[in-house]
């Protein structure tokens, strides 16, 4: 099978776009997840939606399974050729297809980079408003297919709130179009389907997608706290308080230190055992209302200091440093765990305590950076996957957080995924029940299961013996 | 089916005898830069700042990529040999993935040893290695060959041969023949100076360090520093027994040959800074002076002295107050108009090697009427990458390209840059377009700016 499959993909993409040679296939056998890598049979780089569908016609033809690509940054293996079949590295359709400014509008290939984007509509004083930490990296594509986040979500929304149509090749070769420039349309919500699902229901090949105004006027502010849990508190009550800052970022010292010590360095205070990151934006007239209620807010809860961004480049920098935080923890160990999670706001102060209780029982070294407002953490643990003991006590430790979430009324991914990692984890938070009707509607897009399989949804002896009880967020021990 | 906790396929080798029971380049590799590669930990941040990657949009041709490779055939894990060489020298050695990479990987230092390591393995065949090594090994170190050659070239061009050579060599040939700058005349060729006394009031020694292609190719900007240092204040000194700095070797993976270079400038430099006679060694080529300031990952310890005395020319003169006030002293130099509109580019070896990019900037900006035009892609590596436009002829092109449309749409009328391959590779590219714009070092700006100044008169 593979030698013809391997000789029909060549003619689509022609040789030197269709990757075979072992160090090639190895080099691909993982993303951002470097846990539970899969080689790949081959790795091929279409430029345009027909190559695309015909390396999906041609793998159909033969029984094998495809993987859509970006970057590769993704966090839960969702981009690993988990059975071995051919990986669509979208990297090369990365080309801007039109910016109508006047309607706040782009078309992109899906390969396009989330900060690129940006940049390249900023002169029109317009963003792209979803802005995952990786979005110097990663592609419009995979924030699409993980329904991406980032810390200007707490106010402007996940990706699913800014596309507005998709084109996409199905799994059975066809190449479709989903929604519309305007948003709104009768009939079923296709766009909201697919975004947030993982490149199990078709490759997209085109996305439509809002842009959003430049704020008038931002002010960024660092407040420095005692430790993760006096910030913590801090977030309750700025929420409380009815300002809805764009962004709430909580940054720990262990994370301030890796960071201060990197090429993102921005002079953030090693001082501090917590930092929260507040940015308010909108009128200027607004804003200094704004900082005073924060101001009260976070001196409610004993905050040692308040420093203002003094201009645009500190601010720059204060984000680029947030942003580098996950890759920074790399100087602690060669591999990282980068965990992700949503609990009820509420909770966030306990589930921290919990989070570095079973890290310590466990003997890990952990940080944490995360989206505060939104409940969103983000538990790093540093390890060495070359010790089998390290490793399982990692394993053992996520679990348990996951756990430790769900019980809290929690879910078990904020942003990241399922992919791979989640999967078998799926029964935390839902039952048969509550599987089925996504295993219906992956298998009306994908019926042969040929496209992303092994994601997101368990595999079928847990569906079957899972416990019915297992519904909503009841807290189900499984395995 | 696979699942998250699955044992890795082929269990890594975790010590050196593992390794080297795998194969003798595991082994080589475990040793010397298993251990660095643990610092990547997959995130991806650098992808988008690789040239090749932008390029070519394949994960081989990436830092994160190459990385990956590496550490694979040092655990063991994969056995590709070709591809690792391949890659290796399709790399730029640029190192703008390292100014990316929030982890610290030493991305530079990996690379050189892995293509030390490879070198036999790499593309091209033996003939063009061969030949390579002689160039390398044979002719640039010595002045005295490397000067017959320029000489030759020369007169070839004079001749009008590299024209005819163009017409008549097979396409990648005469597109290396036609990035070779325009020989200067030997007038500008000549040894400099040993000794250049201060004018003025005298703030310090120092030693100019003149590189290898520098003096052949680029003497004027030599010549250059040492007029503008002599005017803000510094004798110059220029030892003779100095040679090549190694980097060009190192970078094709002739470690070797690049240690034994670098031993020699030990023993030039060092009794020099020993005794106190120099405040620092100037470099005005940003390749040589990277290389110069990681000598110790060449020569280890040894290297330090030296090492710690090397600095860019323009870091240094901003730094030392030749355009501003520095602890109540004013301006060392005095600066006359250069109305033009100049494009600064980062070279490579400054911007991400030694994190140099307001230097060269600052200075610019201080000569009156200058109009310093910001452009979109100044730190992206333009190609030249020591000696990669000749053996990569099509990529270093397709790396330049963006660069050349960013200068187009800022039209300037002088581009700025401090490094000599980017300043050839530049000028050929702008050539190649029809732009009128020149290439020129910052230093010679500044210089042909300072020239009615003596130290202290630039109040
Ligand atoms: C340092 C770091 C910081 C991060 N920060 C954040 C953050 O703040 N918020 C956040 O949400 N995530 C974050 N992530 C996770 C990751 O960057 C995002 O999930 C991102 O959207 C992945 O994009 P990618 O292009 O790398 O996709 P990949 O990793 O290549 O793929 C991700 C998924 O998308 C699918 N896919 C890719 N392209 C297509 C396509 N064209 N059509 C259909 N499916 C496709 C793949 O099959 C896979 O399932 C971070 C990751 C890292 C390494
Ligand atoms: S040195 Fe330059 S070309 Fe090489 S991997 Fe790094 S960024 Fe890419
Ligand atoms: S940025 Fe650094 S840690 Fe991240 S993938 Fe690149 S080299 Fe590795």
């Amino acid at each position: 099978m593979s030698a013809a499959l391997l000789a029909r993909l060549r003619e689509i993409v022609g040789d030197d776009r269709c990757l075979t040679r072992e160090g090639e296939l190895f080099a691909y056998e993982c993303d951002g997840l470097t846990l539970s890598p899969k080689r790949p049979l081959a790795v091929v780089l279409p430029v345009s939606a027909e190559e695309v569908a015909a390396i999906v016609r041609a793998c159909r033809a033969l029984g094998a399974s495809f993987v859509p690509r970006g970057a590769g940054t993704g966090l839960s293996g969702g981009a690993h050729a988990t059975e071995g079949g051919i990986l669509i590295e979208c990297s090369r359709m990365n080309r801007i297809l039109e910016i109508d400014a006047e309607n706040r509008v782009a078309v992109v290939q899906p390969g396009v980079v989330n900060a690129e984007l940006s940049a390249a509509v900023a002169s029109l004083g317009l963003f792209y408003a979803p802005d995952p930490s990786s979005q110097q990296a990663c592609t419009i594509g995979g924030n699409v297919a993980e329904n991406s986040g980032g810390p200007h979500t707490l106010k402007y929304g996940t990706t699913t709130n800014h596309v507005l149509a998709l084109e996409m090749v199905l799994p059975d070769g066809s190449v479709q179009r989903f929604g519309n420039r305007i948003g709104e349309g009768p009939g079923f919500d296709f766009v909201g389907a697919i975004v947030g699902s993982e490149g199990t229901l078709g490759i997209v090949t085109e996305a439509t997608v809002r842009l959003t105004a430049i704020p008038q006027a931002v002010e960024t502010l660092l407040v420095l706290f005692e430790d993760v849990v006096a910030a913590c508190r801090a977030v309750g009550r700025i929420i409380r308080s009815g300002v809805v800052p764009a962004a709430l970022e909580i940054v720990d010292r262990r994370t301030i230190e890796a960071v201060e010590a990197s090429v993102y360095a921005a002079g953030l205070p090693t001082t501090a055992g917590a930092v929260l990151i507040v940015e308010l934006d909108g009128l200027p007239v607004n804003l200094t209302g704004e900082i005073e209620a924060i101001r009260a807010a976070c001196e409610a809860e004993h905050c040692q200091a308040i420093e203002i961004a003094r201009d645009e480049a500190e601010r720059k920098r204060f984000w680029r440093a947030r942003k580098g935080a996950f890759g920074a923890m790399g100087r602690l160990a060669p591999d990282l765990y980068v965990h992700d999670a949503v609990v009820p706001r509420i909770h966030l102060p306990a589930i921290l305590a919990k989070v570095c209780e079973i890290c310590d029982r466990h003997r890990l070294k952990l940080a944490n950076v995360f989206h505060a407002g939104d409940g969103n953490l983000h538990p790093n643990i540093c390890f060495d996957r070359r010790d089998p003991d390290e490793l399982a006590r990692v394993m053992a430790a996520g679990k348990e957080i996951l756990e430790a979430c769900v019980a809290v009324g929690g879910v078990i991914t904020g942003e990241h995924g399922v992919g791979v990692e989640k999967r078998d984890y799926m029964h935390l938070v839902f039952g048969a029940a509550d599987l089925d009707p996504m295993m219906r509607l992956r298998d009306a897009f994908n019926p042969d299961g040929l496209c992303n399989p092994g994601k997101i949804i368990p595999t079928t002896r847990f569906c079957v013996e899972s416990n019915p009880k297992a519904r909503g967020y009841d807290a189900v021990p499984f395995e | 089916m696979t699942r998250i906790d699955d044992p890795i396929p082929a269990p890594p080798a975790t010590t050196a005898s593992d390794a080297l029971a795998c194969s003798p380049l595991a082994g080589r590799l475990f040793g010397e830069i298993h251990a660095a590669t643990l610092d990547c930990v997959h995130c991806g941040l650098c992808l988008q700042s690789c040239p090749t990657y932008r390029a070519t949009g394949r994960e081989t041709s990436s830092p994160r990529g190459r990385i990956y490779l590496m550490r694979g055939h040092a655990e063991g894990r994969l056995d590709d040999p070709a591809l690792l060489a391949e890659e290796a020298f399709l790399c730029l050695g640029c190192r703008a993935c390292e100014t990316a990479c929030p982890s610290g990987v030493r991305y530079g230092e990996i690379l050189e040893k892995t293509r030390a390591a490879v070198r036999e393995a790499q593309p091209g065949g033996p003939l063009v290695r061969a030949i390579e090594r002689f160039m390398l090994r044979e002719v640039v170190p010595r002045r005295g060959r490397l000067g017959l050659l320029v000489g030759l070239l020369a007169l070839a061009q004079r001749l009008g041969l590299m024209a005819l050579a163009q017409r008549i060599l097979p396409a990648p040939l005469a597109e290396r023949a036609r990035l070779l700058p325009r020989i200067p005349a030997a007038a500008e060729r000549r040894r400099m100076p040993a000794f250049t006394p201060a004018i003025g009031p005298r703030r310090g020694r120092v030693a100019l360090f003149e590189g290898c292609v520098m003096p052949e190719f680029f003497g004027r900007v030599n010549e250059a520093a040492r007029l503008v240092l002599a005017r803000a204040g510094w004798d110059v000194v220029v030892p003779e027994r100095q040679g090549c700095c190694g980097a060009l070797h190192a970078h094709a993976g002739d470690l070797e040959r690049a240690s034994e270079l670098a031993r020699h400038n030990v023993t030039v430099f060092d009794p020099m800074l020993a005794e106190g006679g120099i405040d620092a060694i100037l470099v005005t080529s940003a390749g040589c002076s990277a290389a110069l300031r990681e000598l110790e990952h060449w020569i280890g310890s040894d290297g330090r002295a030296l090492a710690g005395g090397v600095r860019d020319v323009l870091d240094f003169l901003a730094e030392v107050g030749a355009v501003d006030s520095v602890s109540g002293r004013a301006p060392a130099l005095a600066l006359a108009p250069i109305p033009r509109r100049v494009c600064y580019d980062d070279p490579c070896h400054l911007i991400h090697a030694q994190g140099i990019a307001a230097a060269p900037r600052r200075l610019l900006t201080a000569i009156p009427q200058l109009e310093l035009v910001a452009h979109r892609n100044p730190e992206a590596c333009c190609g030249a990458a020591g000696i990669y436009n000749l053996t990569h002829p099509e990529m270093a092109a397709r790396v330049l390209a963006p660069k050349l449309d960013a200068l187009e749409e800022a039209t300037p009328e002088i581009v700025a840059t401090a490094n000599p391959g980017c300043a050839m590779q530049i000028a050929a590219g702008l050539a190649g377009r029809g732009s009128a714009a020149r290439v020129a070092h910052p230093i010679e700006l500044l210089e042909e700016a300072s020239r009615g100044s003596t130290n202290g008169s630039g109040r």
